[in-house]
């Protein structure tokens, strides 16, 4: 495998106006901010969250309250990967009972992730709803969940991965695939 | 990736500070799930725990038994008075039995030194050590060793004395290990009778008056004079004791202003801590029987999880 391999599929500036419009989309769908509250699933749901929450101030000029969800302790393959994950905190200081969710990540692939983020986020309380906020969709899901915004489609292969870098976690704000070989 | 390669939790001094740090991180997040309403995750769903206590406890063995709850593994709870132990069974054939019933870790409380790890050679599931005679008791040390950095936001280059009975206390083994692999300046005093005959070879300092142990100490650690183990007289009277080596309002002005008060419990109120002081504001008995929980968790979780994955590897 050789960096060429690397393709570029969203830049800075992409994923900055991908996050606008889908912050536009829930402001319009949830009739503004009342009862709205956004919770990133870490890692990069976290970063995308907080810039989600920036973007509706703005427009709105209303803060929504923000949370980090952290769904090591919930994950179905735990016992079978071969390695352990580190579990880090969870950080919602609000209740979501009655409030209008929006769960957000930045790739959605099988599902599962987002299928322990539903358990996990249920532990919490009673959410009036849930919607769920996706960067980049790339397909092969293995439940049925679907996302009610997406940033982007992107058709990919199952050999292939999806790397999102944010600033914050990484130098810059990019997406990108690669091949990873044979599966 | 994990930093976590061990089957056993039995000694701190066997653990690295990498290895400590990443019990302690673990903990941190752990913490969280205690305040919630719905106080349970799944991580740790059909598995089985078994605790073995063959000595009287209340805060260990309810700690570890809501620590497991709370990771959603089922609990077994042994205890010696009610068990075949009785019946004259060994200890080691206790253990092979229940592990033979297919529990996934063993937690285990024992009078005798060095128990747990002889029980951990005989079995193949994960041993942790909720105490052993005056050894160790390492899931004390860590969650002290959580309280204090919790507080005090660091462990290195504290200065930390351990005062009251060190001879008979694994707490303060533990504690002694645990706090000098990171960093910290650990004192023990306590009366010549109650420092154990080789306690120079402990990275500690070791003084007998109880004023060069408070003065200018961050953190003070004060353990219970073990009652039932004072047959063969180690002071003379407890009123002796107290005088000596009790902490009240008075002596722990000597200490640093924002100074931390610990005791590992049960308490003996007004012998080795006054009432005033365990109640006062620099008091953190309480929070540390609320880490306990938390570092527990992280201790099954780290141990508990990775048990599949050991056994693919051998």
């Amino acid at each position: 495998m050789s960096l060429n391999d690397n393709k570029i599929i969203m830049d800075k500036e992409q994923i900055k106006r991908a996050l606008f419009r889908i912050s536009h989309e829930v402001l319009e769908k949830n009739k503004g901010t009342k009862n709205l509250a956004i919770i990133g699933i870490r890692n990069k749901g976290a970063y995308l969250a907080a810039r989600m929450a920036d973007y509706i101030k703005e427009i709105d000029s209303k803060a929504v309250p923000v949370g980090i969800l952290d769904i090591t302790l919930y994950r179905d393959d735990l016992t079978t990967i071969a390695w352990q994950p580190v579990v880090r905190k969870t950080e919602i200081d609000f209740d979501i009972t009655g409030k209008n969710i929006i769960l957000v990540d930045d790739v959605l692939f099988t599902g599962r992730t987002i299928r322990c983020a539903l358990d996990a986020l249920i532990d919490f309380g009673r959410p009036k709803n849930i919607q769920l906020a996706i960067l980049i969709d790339r397909g092969h899901r293995e439940l049925p969940i679907r996302a009610d915004y997406v940033g982007k489609n992107v058709p990919t292969s199952l050999n292939e991965t999806v790397d999102v870098s944010l600033i914050g976690a990484d130098a810059v704000d990019k997406v990108s695939v690669r091949k990873v070989g044979k599966q | 990736m994990s930093d976590w390669k061990k089957r056993d939790l039995l000694t701190l001094e066997s653990l690295d500070k990498d290895e400590i740090n990443h019990i302690l991180r673990t903990a941190e997040s752990f913490k969280e799930i205690s305040t919630r309403s719905i106080k349970k995750v799944p991580a740790l769903r059909g598995k089985t725990i078994a605790s073995l206590f063959f000595e009287a406890s209340t805060r260990t063995r309810t700690s570890f038994e809501l620590a497991a709850k709370r990771l959603s593994a089922d609990v077994v709870s042994i205890h010696s008075s009610s068990s075949s132990v009785l019946k004259g069974e060994s200890l080691i054939d206790t253990a092979r039995n229940i592990e033979a019933m297919r529990v996934d870790g063993i937690i285990i409380r024992h009078s005798s030194a060095g128990a747990p790890r002889l029980l951990s050679a005989k079995v193949s599931v994960p041993v942790i050590n909720a105490g052993d005679g005056a050894h160790e008791h390492p899931t004390q040390g860590l969650l002290d060793i959580f309280t204090i950095k919790q507080k005090k936001k660091k462990i290195e280059g504290l200065k930390v004395s351990i005062v009251g009975d060190i001879l008979h206390s694994r707490v303060a083994r533990s504690n002694i290990w645990g706090l000098s692999k990171l960093g910290a300046k650990v004192c023990v005093c306590g009366p010549a009778t109650l420092l154990p005959p080789c306690i120079e070879k402990f990275p500690v300092r070791v003084v007998t008056n109880l004023k060069e142990a408070l003065a200018g100490a961050d953190v003070v650690i004060a353990l219970r004079i073990q009652l039932e183990r004072q047959k063969e007289r180690f002071f003379p009277t407890l009123r002796e004791y107290s005088r000596e080596y009790g902490i009240d309002k008075e002596n722990i002005k000597l200490a640093k202003r924002d100074v931390l008060i610990m005791h590992p419990g049960p308490v003996n109120r007004g012998i080795e801590l006054s009432q005033d002081v365990i109640d006062g504001p620099r008091s953190v008995i309480l929070e540390q029987v609320t880490n306990g929980v938390a570092v527990r968790m992280a201790v099954l979780y780290l141990l508990l999880q990775k048990e599949e994955t050991n056994e693919s590897i051998s």
